[in-house]
């Protein structure tokens, strides 16, 4: 125990005293948790939708129908109730629900008036207003084409709401998507980085002669950023707080506990880069590749994942970061518990076991 | 220096695929002296010191090293030896102080321990001046002088050189086998590889790889006499133009 105490110290020895670490691990999260506040806008595409048609006659029928006729939505639910919509957003990927208040056609005819009422997930603010406004085009597009043919104008009012993030803060967005950036970062690429310097300086094979077991060293030299990863996560969410003013509406417990699962996954991930990487200079491109890159791409950071082309939707779901978004999203802004996030948690254990394993099994190899 | 063996290789091979690195390599170290294991580049010198090391293990062949047996007493035998590779192995950002530290620190050396021996290399080699200073900002010629100082500072029984004085000039050359001897003299057996024929001639008994296999293995002096040559450079290239 003593000589691996002394061998964390050590670590810290070495980040403590090599200004460019310590730029990556403390300067680039900050730095990045302020420029993401300007995101990208998207364009959406198959967004899934619910419908609570309370009138069910043949304009809302047909008002649904070119709704789903146009690409941009997929039906996904007809719903009876006004109770179901909280419930269908919380679990459910629905962005939209769009609501017909009752006796729709009858009002419409009597009055030349009725109401649509609109709902869109805000968590992801920019996609939500793209929603809404493509969907308030379609019917305003239907209501045009009608009046040509009848006499007495007539007029529908889309009626917007926003759930989870009324103000439609983007802030909602990055905030999640630079934490996961930065954990990834931190974690993976500092790790395979630091491990790779070993094997580059010839140090590792002085380690591996020595009484230290290979398990000991690679726990060694993860440790260190572990603890680091996990001041990054807390000052994320601090800053995130305080100056862009995004919640933490679930329980704090929960999160820290899903960051550090995150955390780990990521580290498991860096060391088998480290196995593969026999270079620094490699062992960076492969994290900025192979991480870096698909993080902010596909992860749906950025760019909505219902929005790529099904071959990067498949990819999209074996990205790590995409599941741990999804997760402090919802604990965050939706404020869940871990009844809604244990699918996305699993996936995450699961896919930290792989990389563990198959880390286990590169050693060896490299051993023989 | 006594006849008792401590290190006992018998029909060694390490196959990389179809690549024979170590074709039935036989020989004995004996306790206390100094070994030179030469070879060419490509003799494969590093692949038998890796394996000796336990950083490799052999496709077959029976090793004893430091009196335990390579495949089933691995952890033993990195108790009981030392390896400085020719890779430079001081960590550049950390003092000479937290370098030492650090090393005795992983062979379970108690800080008492560690000081008291530490105050006497310092002294030996006359440097106290350096112990604060990052090892980065040395010469190389002390570094290389510290990695030796390093590798037996938790005094093993046998120490690994694998080329340890790649790229320094002769006079620290001269200095770095001063150090040699007094390890040697303490009791310390030294395995050293190297491709510097005039380092051959201060070794006890030398072997010559060629091609996976030894060719030779005697005194330097038993080498010149039975290759009728005045030096050991012609021992070695007489062997080498053989093949």
């Amino acid at each position: 125990m003593k000589q691996f105490l002394g061998f964390i110290k050590k670590e810290f020895y070495h980040i403590f005293r090599d200004p460019r670490t310590l730029l990556v691990l403390f300067g680039i999260p900050v730095a990045q948790l302020l420029i993401f506040g300007y995101v990208v806008t998207t364009e959406v595409k198959n967004i899934s939708v619910a419908i609570l048609d309370r009138s069910k006659d043949d304009v809302t029928r047909e008002i649904t129908q070119k709704i789903i006729e146009s690409d941009y939505f997929t039906l996904t639910q007809n719903l009876q109730s006004d109770t179901q919509i909280e419930e269908v957003f919380k679990t459910g990927n629905i962005k939209e629900v769009i609501v017909f208040e009752p006796n729709f056609a009858q009002k419409l005819g009597r009055d030349g008036t009725a109401q649509i009422q609109l709902i869109a997930d805000a968590s992801d603010a920019n996609t939500a207003n793209l929603i809404v406004n493509y969907t308030s085009a379609i019917i305003s597009d239907y209501v045009q084409k009608q009046n040509k043919l009848q006499l007495m104008p007539m007029q529908i009012k889309p009626e917007v709401r926003m759930v989870f993030n009324e103000s439609l803060q983007s802030v909602y967005m990055f905030v999640p998507g630079t934490m996961a950036l930065i954990l990834m970062l931190v974690s993976a690429m500092m790790t395979s980085i630091s491990i790779a310097r070993e094997k580059e300086l010839g140090t590792m094979e002085i380690l591996l002669v020595s009484p230290l077991k290979p398990a000991q060293i690679i726990i060694g030299k993860v440790i260190p950023y572990v603890a680091l990863a996990f001041i990054n996560a807390v000052t994320i969410i601090v800053l995130g707080n305080l100056i862009f003013g995004m919640p933490v509406n679930g329980s704090l417990t929960l999160l820290l506990a899903e960051s550090l699962l995150f955390i780990s996954l990521a580290l498991s991930l860096g060391i088998l880069i480290s196995t593969i990487a026999k270079t620094q200079q490699v062992a960076m491109f492969i994290s900025l590749f192979a991480l870096m890159l698909p993080t902010i791409m596909l992860s749906g950071f950025i760019f909505p994942i219902e929005n790529m082309p099904v071959v990067l939707q498949m990819i999209s779901h074996i990205m790590p970061p995409k599941y741990f978004i999804i997760i402090i999203k919802n604990i965050m802004i939706k404020g869940t518990g871990f009844g809604f996030v244990w699918k996305e948690t699993l996936v995450l254990i699961a896919m930290m076991m792989v990389f563990i394993l198959l880390s286990v099994k590169k050693f060896k190899i490299r051993l023989q | 220096m006594t006849n008792k063996p401590i290190i006992k290789v018998e029909n060694l091979v390490k196959k990389f695929g179809n690549f024979v690195a170590n074709d039935h390599l036989n020989f004995e170290v004996y306790e206390g002296e100094i070994f030179g294991f030469l070879g060419a580049n490509g003799a494969g010198k590093t692949t038998a010191i890796r394996i000796l090391c336990g950083l490799s293990t052999p496709t077959s062949g029976n090793l004893n090293v430091a009196g335990f047996d390579i495949y089933k007493q691995t952890e033993l035998i990195k108790r009981n030896i030392g390896y400085m590779s020719q890779k430079f192995s001081l960590y550049e950002n950390l003092t000479l102080k937290e370098n030492i530290r650090f090393y005795a620190g992983i062979y379970g050396l108690s800080s008492k321990e560690i000081n008291k021996r530490m105050d006497n290399l310092l002294e030996t080699l006359k440097i106290g001046d350096l112990r604060d200073k990052l090892i980065g900002s040395l010469p190389l010629g002390w570094k290389q002088k510290l990695a030796f100082s390093v590798a037996i500072f938790h005094r093993p029984r046998i120490v690994f050189l694998d080329e340890p004085t790649g790229g320094v000039d002769p006079i620290t050359r001269r200095q770095f086998w001063d150090l040699i001897y007094q390890a040697a003299n303490d009791g310390i057996t030294i395995f050293v590889t190297t491709h510097y024929m005039d380092e051959a001639e201060y070794c006890d008994r030398v072997s010559i790889m060629v091609d996976g296999r030894i060719e030779a293995l005697d005194t330097p002096a038993g080498l010149k006499k039975t290759y009728k040559v005045s030096n050991m450079d012609e021992v070695f290239l007489k062997l080498a133009r053989a093949s």
